[in-house]
């Protein structure tokens, strides 16, 4: 190989090298802008998205922004808590760790509701609720307080149908 | 075969790339299993159940069935309740589970993974009733705190496993044993990796019972997720939270197993009978074992309404905790008067039995029938709500379905 040849071959290397930066450069550069753009890769998403939910030991329901804390015929929708003083306290640290479901199927008075929330302090690591725990007891003993049912209720809620033999 | 490899790696890597995460173990899932965190966010596909089936809770998952749901002699998936007290495990790894046995009274420490465990021991399949502690609890009054369950946490599957007893032989217990706890893979609702969601257990006299089991099968297939796959400790005719689920070990010790939910009010009840509202101290409370009598119409659906003239054929099943069922009856007149149902043997101990009867009605109207079963000590179910307690556990008041002739 003589030297023309070398350089020509060193030339044609750098120009490879160069080429491959380039293009290299090219791709980061439009994905970062793609990224300014749409910075969730949900183009890429979506398609998965409509199929699947990931993670479902949280069992939120996907709402849009406005529908997220909708109030319908004084429920508030998310929750299905009474909508009332107190309530946004109430989702707040009453539905980090268990669904709302836990909390409204429960009855019960003011000094044992609050009585449950010490429970929760002391062994599931409930935070202080500093002044929020009188809205929070306040709200619960109002709208979830216990109902007499006596020794034994009636059937109620019975959906008659005709049974063919 | 080189075509079907690519399938599913190139499955694995699509799921890994909707997760964002990779799959780790992604080579051992087993065939058919869906990952949960790919599931369908609707509880009833992503449990395999029924409709019907009622969710009380979703966060910790807690479903239960109704009394006509549960007509099957052998409880299929579909309509057994769902009880979780943390958050159901995810990924998890079956090639490289294991269970450790430890605690203050085995002779030595010993881990067994899943495959040595089916193989070392031998296999034995038997019916069981597993019943929540809780079910009955939303009758209360005062009403008792927690999940408010009416009558369909109860089942009756077919569980496979290897023998407690024979494990614990294999390693050797000493003298002193008193109580197994079990621990397992669910995670905490407050998400503390320090903290157990429930760690029950049982007295070393129940661990050593031939039917209590450490399974791994669930109606002839592998447990499913929700019930505790891969391994699940079965304990009939206790609380259903004694059998854990998820499990990878079990401490023998040499005291009552003092785990999460084994203290306080959670599974206990007054030693002495309390008055309802009283206030019960910790001392005075009393760990739930066997449960009490007790039975269920599965057949027909309450509300049937019937032709006068025609009888009526009502089934379903009774059970007694660790004891047998002797006798079921029905009343039609709210208990001034009661039939015998015909009642069939268990199809092994601690298997819920079979009732069943043909009820002719005296004329049109409107009836309940009610049904009674009594245990192998003479003791009946209370037609209305048993003692009170804190946490409104063992409520075993008699069934009824509403009926109307005419």
């Amino acid at each position: 190989m003589n030297k023309q040849e070398k350089v020509r071959d060193a030339a044609k290397k750098l120009y490879t090298l160069m080429f491959s930066v380039f293009i290299v450069v090219a791709i980061l550069a439009s994905f970062l802008i793609y990224l300014m753009v749409d910075p969730n890769l949900s183009a890429f998403k979506s398609s998965a998205k409509s199929n699947y939910t990931a993670v479902n030991n949280d069992n939120q329901a996907q709402l849009s922004e406005e529908e997220y804390d909708k109030i319908e015929n004084g429920i508030h929708i998310r929750t299905g808590f009474v909508d009332d003083k107190g309530l946004m306290t109430v989702v707040n640290n009453c539905t980090n760790c268990h669904s709302s479901k836990l909390v409204t199927q429960n009855r019960m008075s003011k000094e044992r509701w609050r009585a449950t929330i010490r429970w929760m302090q002391e062994t599931q690591n409930l935070w202080e609720l500093g002044d929020n725990e009188e809205i929070i007891v306040d709200y619960l003993a109002t709208h979830y307080a216990p109902i007499e049912k006596g020794r034994r209720q009636n059937l109620t809620a019975i959906e008659w149908y005709e049974l063919k033999n | 075969m080189q075509r079907r490899k690519f399938i599913t790696k190139s499955t694995l890597a699509s799921f890994s790339a909707l997760l964002g995460a990779e799959i780790v173990f992604g080579k051992t899932i087993p065939e058919n299993y869906n990952l949960i965190g790919l599931q369908d966010p609707d509880p009833f596909k992503l449990f395999s159940k029924n409709k019907e089936m009622v969710v009380l809770n979703n966060k910790p998952w807690n479903m239960e069935a109704q009394a006509h749901l549960l007509d099957d002699k052998i409880t299929p998936n579909e309509f057994m309740f769902i009880r979780n007290n943390g958050i159901i495990p995810e990924n998890i790894d079956v090639e490289n589970w294991t269970i450790e046995f430890d605690g203050e009274s085995v002779k030595q420490k010993k881990t067994y993974s899943l495959s040595e465990l089916k193989s070392k021991f031998k296999q034995h399949s038997y019916q069981l009733t597993l019943e929540c502690g809780g079910n009955g609890r939303s009758e209360f009054d005062p009403p008792a705190k927690g999940n408010q369950w009416t009558i369909g946490a109860v089942s009756c599957a077919t569980w496979t496993g290897v023998r407690l007893k024979d494990v614990l032989e294999d390693i050797g217990i000493k003298d002193d044993a008193v109580y197994i706890g079990y621990h397992a893979a669910d995670t905490h609702l407050s998400k503390d990796p320090k903290k157990e969601p429930i760690s029950r257990g049982v007295p070393m006299a129940k661990a050593l019972q031939d039917e209590t089991l450490i399974a791994f099968k669930m109606n002839g297939k592998d447990i499913p997720l929700a019930h505790g796959y891969p391994l699940r400790l079965i304990a009939g005719g206790f609380p259903a939270s004694a059998s854990g689920k998820w499990i990878n070990r079990i401490s023998v010790r040499n005291k009552v197993h003092d785990g999460a939910k084994m203290t306080g009010t959670a599974y206990r009840v007054p030693c002495k009978p309390v008055a309802p509202g009283e206030k019960v101290k910790d001392e005075d409370m009393c760990i739930i074992e066997s449960m009490p009598v007790k039975s269920l119409i599965t057949y027909p659906k309450t509300g049937a309404i019937i032709k006068k003239g025609n009888s009526l054929n009502i089934r379903g099943h009774a059970w007694a905790g660790e004891l047998e069922v002797e006798r079921v009856s029905y009343s039609i007149d709210f208990g001034s008067t009661w039939q015998s149902c015909e009642l069939k043997a268990p199809r092994n101990r601690l298997a819920w039995q079979h009732f069943s009867a043909a009820i002719q009605f005296p004329q049109e109207g409107y009836y309940e029938v009610w049904a009674k079963a009594t245990d192998a000590q003479g003791e009946s179910q209370p037609m209305l709500l048993p003692g009170w307690n804190p946490k409104g556990y063992l409520n075993n008041a008699c069934h009824r379905i509403a009926i109307k002739v005419g």
